[in-house]
């Protein structure tokens, strides 16, 4: 089979063979990056434009490693936030972007749906590096192919995401994908971090930590938006820590051998204790590994002759 | 000029009902009855008759809610256009929301927006003053200059009156003018950031929703007002089930309250918005299956007086912003009577009372001497074919914006004519 | 996908070779290879995916029973250095490829069931120089079915078929479930 589809804006309209399909090229992207020489021609003379709206060393970087790797021409491309606000419509971006010619374009932008809007406005491909708290597809695949590489299978695998649902387009795409694929989710964080109806989404929903991590393969941890502080979300860094961060002792509520993930970058000694960032349990490192591999398979299947 | 429109099924809510022939002179309705004579060439100077077989006769609309955008976003709409837009849709009767530029609260604006829409004679303009100054919530707009000029009811649309004293004292000085007070009900601090219904959609898109508590407490507090001070209170594009289980309440207790429902908060729910489509973006946004039942029922058992179009022009670069950038608000005056006429197809209104919730009970809720087709009356009519199909295309609305999320719909129920004070202003290809 | 196909055409195949004649051609190609290397020091096969790995590892058997050694086998897919991947509406699935060896300063013989216009072998050698510097590049097939578009020659042939631009050969293998045979199809319509 092929991904006959021309961008990637999500997660939630992908089946799971065309999840299985990008975690299976991956694969044979994760061995050429283990080579001396970690290049391949396979995206010659294609143009590939990071389009960021958001400041995102991680993303952005990971993004141009891949498609420098599979020899494409890298631009990036950041206007300043304030075009947003400016009412720039995203049509006019598209003109803009088709101008440079670009056969792909990764977009990473604060208002959620703006990769379908630009999807449906360019013929180039889109790639979604992120809108708002909408989704974040290749950071959920790049989860998947980390728990596939460490042997996990996905029917009936018990996953705590915990932290700021309602707010994270990394939790949405995770829970999208791994709902798809049969793993049992369990959602962990305040009330005032779980969406409304996550349960409709067949996700668990807990507020006690304990409660939760009881029993799980692996426990994703959300980045705390420490700016969420005091008006809105919870009272202070300090009670959100002592009920939602993951401790050494707490991990020993989960199955023995559990995974822990972190999306990064990481508050350390907020939603993490530092002994477990660092433990043989984290695989926070093998993700961003894994994120070059998965994005060059997302480059590699969407860069067809549009 | 004489009109006699002939061989239709004449709809007066509460007085005629069945076939009848309409003689209109002078711009007034002279007499409903049947077999009336034809007007004849040589008694007057214009004369023409009208052939109605097949057709419904019905009071020209009466809308209680549209934005004209005039003055001041003349880009998205003018008094001329809205109201051809108005004629188009058989509404001959609208009344429009202060949130211009410069706000509606003092009387130029008024005698303005009056004076276009007599330059425009597309239809009659009823005006709808501010609440307070500048629609800030904070100091009364001179309701009784406003009340003089022309305004037939105060309402800081878009702006909602958040301090509840200033919405008491609002309602308490309106009661001196017999003013209806109109509320946008939207808890500011609740909505904030919002941009459609919170529920599985805006989860599943990521978008921050707008509970419906974020109406249901301010229908909750206005009602309560209405109560202390004996205020006509009307409440503006009512979208949830609260709202309507409240307004049924109170108006068994006898509180004086008149509500209004959108053909888009009954024709819709927030699954529309599933494709980010902001064509579908309004505020209230569009809600659940169950409000929309609760809608129906409420238009059904009168708890709903009015259906009015909140009609809101936007152009188009406007609507091609991200979801969360675009504006609030569809244009609605074109399609409202098919999506009324839907309800009657689905059994949920009676015919007449459909018509009723578009002609006589929003002239009552704000004392307007229209809607009817009394021989007297302004002679407003629309003439309809109710069984004819048609797809929605908005390059062909007279709206100057074409912002609906209903175009490519086969809908059924058409204006074919349109009369205002005995001068046809629309008639249909 | 084009297996498929001619699979379903099975009436228009004629054969070329059957299992005897497929064995003894790689019988007769290891032999060649050790001979022409002088024994199996500092050699390597890397099987070109997906006929070509499983003939590696029949040549490869063959040389160790002949040979009492081991040679290492590498397995090569080209998808990426394809040349006509920037046409393609729909981008063909990729097979990993695993050469598990410095191939640097390694004589390594390319194997492929087919050499057809040499496109192939031409991604193949690109790939295999990404991986490092060998020695040498030998090449064999089981079968050379002419019209080459590139300048190529194959080091080790099973067997010449000269054939028509509209023919199609195909090689079915054991490993794919198969009995082993070559077969012309005729690509005409049926």
């Amino acid at each position: 089979m092929s991904l006959k589809r021309k961008d990637l804006t999500g997660i939630a309209s992908l089946s799971p063979d065309e999840i299985m399909l990008i975690l299976e090229t991956a694969d044979s992207f994760k061995e050429v990056t283990g080579r001396e020489i970690k290049k391949v021609p396979a995206l010659r003379g294609k143009t590939v434009v990071n389009f960021f709206f958001e400041p995102s060393t991680r993303t952005r970087t990971s993004f141009e490693l891949a498609a420098k790797r599979l020899s494409a021409d890298v631009i990036n491309f950041s206007p300043s936030s304030s075009s947003v606000v400016k009412g720039e419509t995203l049509l006019d971006t598209a003109r803009n972007i088709e101008a440079m010619q670009a056969d792909i374009i990764v977009l990473r932008h604060p208002a959620a749906g703006a990769a379908e809007t630009l999807a449906r406005g360019v013929k180039s491909s889109v790639i979604n590096a992120g809108d708002g708290w909408h989704e974040h597809p290749t950071q959920a695949l790049l989860d998947l192919y980390t728990l596939r590489e460490k042997g996990l299978a996905f029917k009936g695998l018990r996953v705590a995401i915990v932290g700021d649902i309602a707010h994270s387009r990394v939790a949405r795409s995770n829970i999208f994908a791994l709902t798809k694929l049969g793993a049992e989710i369990r959602a962990v964080g305040p009330p005032t971090m779980i969406p409304a109806c996550l349960d409709k989404l067949g996700v668990r929903v807990y507020h006690r930590m304990d409660e939760a991590l009881r029993g799980v393969d692996v426990i994703m941890m959300l980045r705390l938006q420490l700016e969420r502080q005091g008006r809105a979300l919870f009272p202070t860094i300090r009670e959100y820590a002592r009920l939602y961060g993951l401790t050494a002792e707490r991990l020993k509520l989960a199955e023995p051998g559990a995974l822990v993930m972190h999306p990064g970058p990481i508050n350390r000694g907020v939603e993490i204790a530092p002994e477990v960032a660092d433990s043989f349990s984290s695989v926070i490192l093998d993700q961003v590994t894994n994120g070059v591999a998965v994005r060059m398979g997302v480059l590699y299947l969407l860069s067809g002759a549009n | 000029m004489t009109i006699l429109i002939r061989g239709g099924h004449v709809i007066d809510p509460g007085r005629v009902n069945g076939p009848a022939d309409v003689l209109i002179e002078n711009g007034k309705i002279v007499q409903v009855g049947q077999n009336l004579a034809a007007p004849s060439r040589s008694q007057t100077a214009a004369a023409r008759t009208i052939d109605a077989t097949g057709k419904l006769v019905l009071p020209g609309f009466v809308d209680l809610h549209v934005h004209l955008r005039e003055p001041g976003f003349e880009y998205k709409e003018t008094i001329q256009t809205g109201t051809a837009s108005a004629a188009a849709g058989g509404f001959t009767s609208v009344c429009c929301m202060p949130n211009t530029n410069p706000v509606n609260d003092n009387q130029s604006v008024t005698e303005f927006i009056l004076d276009q829409a007599r330059a425009a004679g597309n239809a009659h303009v009823f005006p709808v003053g501010a609440i307070t100054k500048g629609s800030e919530g904070k100091e009364l707009a001179e309701i009784g200059d406003l009340r003089r000029a022309g305004c037939v009811a105060i309402s800081d649309d878009g702006q909602p009156v958040m301090n509840s004293l200033v919405m008491r004292r609002a309602m308490e000085y309106a009661l001196a003018f017999d003013l209806p007070v109109i509320d946008h009900c939207e808890d500011l601090h609740l909505s904030e950031g919002g941009c459609m219904n919170e529920g599985l959609v805006s989860t599943q898109l990521g978008l921050q929703g707008i509970p419906a508590a974020a109406e249901d407490v301010m229908v909750a507090r206005n009602l309560s007002l209405a109560e202390l001070t004996g205020a006509r209170l009307h409440l503006a594009h009512v979208s949830t089930a609260g709202s309507v289980r409240m307004v049924r309440e109170a108006k068994a207790r006898g509180i004086r309250v008149t509500a209004e429902a959108c053909p888009h908060h009954f024709s819709l729910t927030e699954e529309a918005v599933r494709d980010f489509n902001t064509l579908a973006k309004m505020n209230p946004p569009l809600r659940t299956w169950q409000d929309v039942q609760a809608i129906k029922e409420g238009l059904r058992d009168g708890t709903i007086d009015a259906i009015a179009t909140d009609h809101a022009p936007h152009a188009q670069q406007e609507k091609q912003l991200e979801f969360a950038h675009a504006p609030n608000g569809i244009v609605g005056l074109e399609t409202a009577l098919p999506l009324t006429l839907a309800l009657v197809e689905e059994g949920v209104l009676s015919l007449e009372a459909a018509v009723a919730k578009l002609t006589t009970d929003p002239a009552k809720a704000f004392s307007l001497s229209k809607g009817t087709l009394a021989p007297g009356a302004d002679a407003d009519v629309a003439v309809v074919d109710a069984q004819r199909q048609w797809e929605v295309d908005p390059s062909r609305f007279r709206s100057k914006s074409k912002n609906t999320p209903f175009a490519g719909w086969k809908v059924k129920g058409l204006v074919t004519a349109t009369i205002l004070a005995g001068k046809v202003v629309y008639e249909s290809a | 996908m084009i297996a498929r196909e001619e699979h379903a055409n099975r009436k228009h195949e004629k054969p070329i070779m059957d299992a005897h004649e497929v064995a003894r051609a790689l019988t007769r190609i290891a032999h060649e290879i050790l001979e022409r290397n002088k024994g199996i020091r500092g050699t390597a096969l890397v099987g070109i995916r997906t006929g070509g790995v499983h003939l590696a590892h029949r040549l490869a058997k063959r040389i160790q029973e002949i040979e009492q050694g081991s040679v290492p086998i590498g397995e090569l897919d080209i998808t990426l250095y394809r040349d006509d991947l920037a046409l393609r509406k729909d981008q063909p699935v990729l097979r990993k490829t695993s050469v598990p060896f410095d191939i640097t300063d390694l004589k390594i013989v390319l194997v492929d069931d087919v050499l057809f216009t040499g496109r192939t072998i031409r991604a193949a050698m690109d790939g295999l120089i990404d991986l490092g510097r060998p020695a040498e590049i030998q090449l064999a097939v089981l079968v050379d079915r002419g019209h080459r578009q590139l300048p190529i020659k194959a080091t080790y042939i099973g067997k010449n078929i000269p054939t028509s631009q509209d023919e199609n050969i195909h090689v079915f293998l054991e490993e794919e479930g198969e009995e082993d045979r070559v077969v012309i199809i005729n690509g005409g319509a049926p």
